[in-house]
């Protein structure tokens, strides 16, 4: 990112009006989770609102709505995908036992069955 | 004295920045702690090449006590300590010691760091005619770091309980409630994988940014790209084996559970834990570095074939950009079968479908990078040096390691075939005769460029016969042994089993083939010490090859080259119709 | 021959060597991280029960950290931006409050810690507070090493604004990217951690 003195002003500007959008977004977040909903709404709202949040620190802070660089774009790319791939198909490979609780025959498990209930 | 002024010249380097000059520069800055690419090449692969070797020592041992299970160690057995082999008889723990160190020794500290800290670091910047690495310091706290944990991987066979005894795969929850060794192959597990991440920041970004003009991806050598995506596998895939580590540290140290189920019970009753974990966590992320960790295995051995078959059949490798797609398309699909290691743990159908049609995928690529190199051979005018034979060697050995390995990625074969000696056999098909070949076809191939001689033939081609002859009676009878049921890790080879009972002859002839391939490594020895002096001086380029790095001097000087390369053709333009010469160089303007 | 493209973007690939080198590392840190996360969605989902963050943690302090770190990045921002402008002063000072304002998040999580050890909520006693304490934990020894490096390029590393202006202006920005990222994971590890 280079640039003359006025975009760097231009840049402070939207940089400004970031913060102030990250600071709002806290603050919904917190207030979000004293709602009382379901959990797996309550993951949904969480995870957009901190979605949304990195989203604005990437691309502004971070300056990548500026890189033109096919390379860069290429490589994060990659690690997008292998991310996913890391968060989703560990946890799908689990995916028959889901719910499934077995009790488990010694006194540890009794202790857990009773936590559980 | 000389100290004096050796340190004096550093305190001037140091203040200009950086020096120009080789001889300005004090011996431990000129050899020790160097930020030449070259230099660091050097160290990272006599470093791998002395772990190479001793980890290979580890296993001719314990075929000792395959071969005559339960017989004294002759000659050593008496140096390995009371805890170890009382009375020279090695003890099971012992036995698990060593097969535990010889996997990772091997795998973490002998071939990674030979095939990409030491080809890596001195041919690639050498080929895309690149004066040094993009980061020269970041190079060489990369080295550091892949030397301090050698040190501690080493040291931890002299804590109590001697080291590491849960495999290379360490799988929980076996692997955390093992003895102290475990926490130290943990923490020297941190420092190898910091060493490969800096080390595969600084290759992308180097050939990425330091290409010489005219240098553009279609005209890079297949090497570059085979170093390029590993280097991409080593980013992405080791962090997640960062973190298995680091929690498996956490669940040593600190006592938490991400490993350990509820209810665990060992011969010392039910474990005071939280429980709760899962042990099947640490296998994925394990094997999510680790599969990818094979094709950091093979595909710079494939970019070191790559290179020697076209020098030497004298014709261009056929079908570059067919070879490029499938080595980055295998890359791509490396990070999606690991599961297929998993197939025994009750994963799911569906997941273990999609795992099975993965990985038949992912064999495609690889038989096309091969049957493209068999290709090459055709009609060319083949010349049988010392490099070439391991080339031609490494074909049909990636071969029979490969075409092996499809019962294993399917799962109902797999159900009968997982962990036995057949395992064995396949894989180190692939690493062993395959990887290592490649890597010592390698260094018979750059020895000129990096000393200005070229090793001895005749020795050259006792060390290749005799070791192509022996390390196939080594692995050979394993699909045999593997195929009747016999247990991997066993400490008695499988003798009281009856099932291995017709089988168990062919124990002994493994270790005989073993021993004999450690014979005919100390020519190879003998060969590497003694050419730095005695081996015939050649020109600078004496393969008459055509890749930038033939274009520096022999041995290149700080900088590289005395004006800067530049890359006018593809990277084997090799017997051209009407050229003067059977080679074009890629840095030379007009063809001669 | 001295190494190309330090501080010039290469034409070919629009960048220079710092800032691919600095962003392949995040991308490895989005591996590591990636590899955290995951470990947390598999044990929550395989655990037999699993607390609301809230029974352990304070939403409140949680919350003032996060609006810390976020401070700190504007900051951060500024400090590259005021380079920009050639204001070296505004830079100091900026510079300055970004350490300081890392230092704070610091000190508080201290005193969460602590809290923590004092009420026996350590690592060992369940599986949330396992992932809770690794997790916040290397993301501190982030913290830790952004201190460190901004702090040098505040201190003596600063010298080199008046040597060799476009390389210190670089080095910066490679510094910022990657406070920037340490911010970004906080900004998941908050509601991961204390909301959900």
């Amino acid at each position: 990112m280079s640039g003359s003195a006025e975009e760097t002003k231009k840049h402070i500007d939207i940089y400004m009006k970031v913060a102030g959008a990250l600071a709002v977004l806290t603050v919904v977040t917190v207030l979000a989770s004293y709602i009382d909903v379901a959990v797996p709404l309550a993951i949904i709202i969480a995870l957009i609102i901190a979605t949304a949040k990195g989203s604005l620190v990437v691309s502004y802070f971070m300056h990548l709505v500026d890189e033109k660089s096919r390379t860069l774009a290429i490589a994060l790319a990659l690690t997008v995908f292998f991310w996913l791939v890391l968060m989703l198909v560990p946890i799908m490979t689990t995916s028959d036992t889901y719910g499934v609780h077995k009790p488990l025959p010694n006194a540890n498990a009794a202790h857990a069955e009773d936590e559980a209930h | 004295m000389e100290n004096v002024t050796t340190a004096e010249h550093v305190s001037q380097a140091a203040h200009d920045g950086h020096a120009h000059d080789e001889h300005e520069l004090s011996f431990l800055r000129a050899y020790v702690f160097s930020v030449d690419h070259k230099v660091i090449g050097i160290q990272y692969a006599i470093t791998a090449m002395f772990f190479l070797l001793f980890g290979f020592s580890l296993m001719m041992v314990m075929r000792w006590q395959l071969a005559y299970p339960g017989a004294p160690i002759p000659f050593i057995g008496n140096f390995l300590g009371q805890a170890n082999a009382p009375g020279g008889i090695m003890l099971p723990e012992f036995y698990n010691q060593l097969g535990a160190m010889h996997g990772t020794i091997m795998v973490f500290m002998g071939v990674v760091p030979l095939a990409v800290g030491g080809f890596g670091n001195y041919v690639l910047p050498l080929q895309i005619g690149a004066p040094d690495m993009a980061f020269p310091r970041l190079n060489m706290a990369s080295y550091w770091a892949f030397f301090l944990g050698g040190v501690v991987m080493f040291a931890s066979f002299f804590v109590p309980g001697g080291a590491a005894n849960s495999g290379w795969t360490s799988y929980a929850p076996l692997s955390v409630i093992a003895l102290e060794g475990q926490t130290w192959w943990l923490v020297g597990m941190i420092f190898l994988i910091t060493s490969s991440l800096l080390g595969s920041i600084n290759f992308i970004v180097t050939t990425f940014q330091l290409r010489a003009p005219g240098l553009s991806f279609t005209r890079l050598p297949f090497f570059v790209w085979a170093q390029l995506v590993t280097s991409f596998l080593l980013l992405l895939a080791f962090p997640p084996l960062e973190v298995a580590g680091i929690l498996q540290l956490m669940d040593r140290v600190a006592e938490t559970s991400f490993f350990m189920p509820s209810g665990l019970v060992t011969t010392e009753g039910p474990l005071d834990i939280s429980g709760g974990g899962s042990p099947l966590l640490w296998q994925h992320l394990f094997w999510f570095l680790a599969h990818p960790e094979v094709y950091v295995l093979i595909l710079p051995a494939m970019g070191i074939v790559a290179e020697i078959l076209a020098n030497n059949t004298r014709k261009p490798l056929w079908g570059y950009r067919v070879l490029v797609a499938s080595v980055i398309f295998l890359g791509f699909m490396s990070f999606i079968v690991w599961a297929h290691h998993m197939f025994l743990t009750g994963m799911g159908t569906t997941m273990s479908a999609f795992f099975q049609t993965t990985t038949m995928i992912i064999s495609v690529p690889s038989v096309v990078i091969l049957s493209a190199f068999f290709i090459t051979l055709y009609g060319g005018s083949i010349r049988y040096n010392v490099p070439m034979l391991f080339a031609l060697a490494f074909l049909p050995m990636f071969g029979i390691g490969g075409l092996t390995g499809l019962p294993l990625g399917l799962s109902a074969p797999d159900l009968h075939l997982h962990d036995t000696y057949y395992v064995i056999g396949h894989f180190h098909y692939v690493v062993a005769p395959g990887t290592i070949f490649a890597l010592f076809a390698g260094l018979y191939y750059w020895y000129p460029k990096a000393t200005g001689r070229v090793m001895n033939e005749a020795l050259g081609k006792i060390h290749f016969w005799g070791s192509l002859i022996s390390i196939n009676v080594v692995f050979m009878p394993m699909f045999i042994t593997g195929l009747v049921g016999v247990n991997r890790r066993l400490y008695d080879g499988g003798m009281q089993y009856a099932h291995a009972q017709e089988v168990m002859e062919w124990n002994a002839v493994m270790s005989y083939g073993a021993w004999a391939l450690g014979f005919f490594q100390i020519f190879f020895i003998i060969n590497f010490f003694w050419s730095i002096r005695n081996g015939k001086k050649v020109d600078d380029n004496p393969w008459r090859a055509t890749t930038l790095e033939w274009q520096a001097p022999s041995p290149p000087p700080h900088g590289n080259f005395t004006a800067p390369p530049e890359a006018h053709r593809g990277p084997y333009e090799y017997s051209v119709p009407g050229a003067p010469n059977d080679y074009s160089m890629q840095g030379q303007a007009t063809r001669a | 021959m001295d190494i190309p493209y330090t501080v010039a973007e290469r034409p070919d690939t629009g960048l220079n060597n710092v800032k691919l080198g600095i962003w392949l590392f995040l991308a490895s840190e989005v591996m590591l991280f990636g590899g955290l996360f995951s470990t947390y969605v598999i044990l929550r989902v395989g655990g037999v029960d699993w607390p609301l963050g809230a029974e352990y943690l304070n939403i409140p302090i949680g919350a003032f950290n996060t609006a810390v770190l976020i401070g700190s990045s504007v900051t951060m921002v500024m400090c590259f931006a005021s380079l920009k402008l050639g204001d070296f002063a505004k830079y100091k000072t900026y510079m300055g409050v970004t350490i300081l304002l890392a230092l704070t998040f610091l000190v508080v999580k201290f005193f969460e810690y602590y809290e923590k050890v004092t009420h026996d909520h350590l690592p060992s006693h369940s599986t949330f507070l396992a992932i809770y304490w690794t997790m916040t934990g290397l993301h501190g020894l982030h913290i830790v090493g952004g201190v460190i490096v901004n702090g040098y390029f505040w201190g003596p590393g600063s010298k080199l604004w008046h040597e060799k202006r476009e390389m210190f202006e670089n080095r910066i920005e490679a510094a910022g990217l990657y406070w920037h990222f340490v911010d970004l994971v906080w900004i998941f590890l908050f509601p991961v951690l204390y909301l959900l």
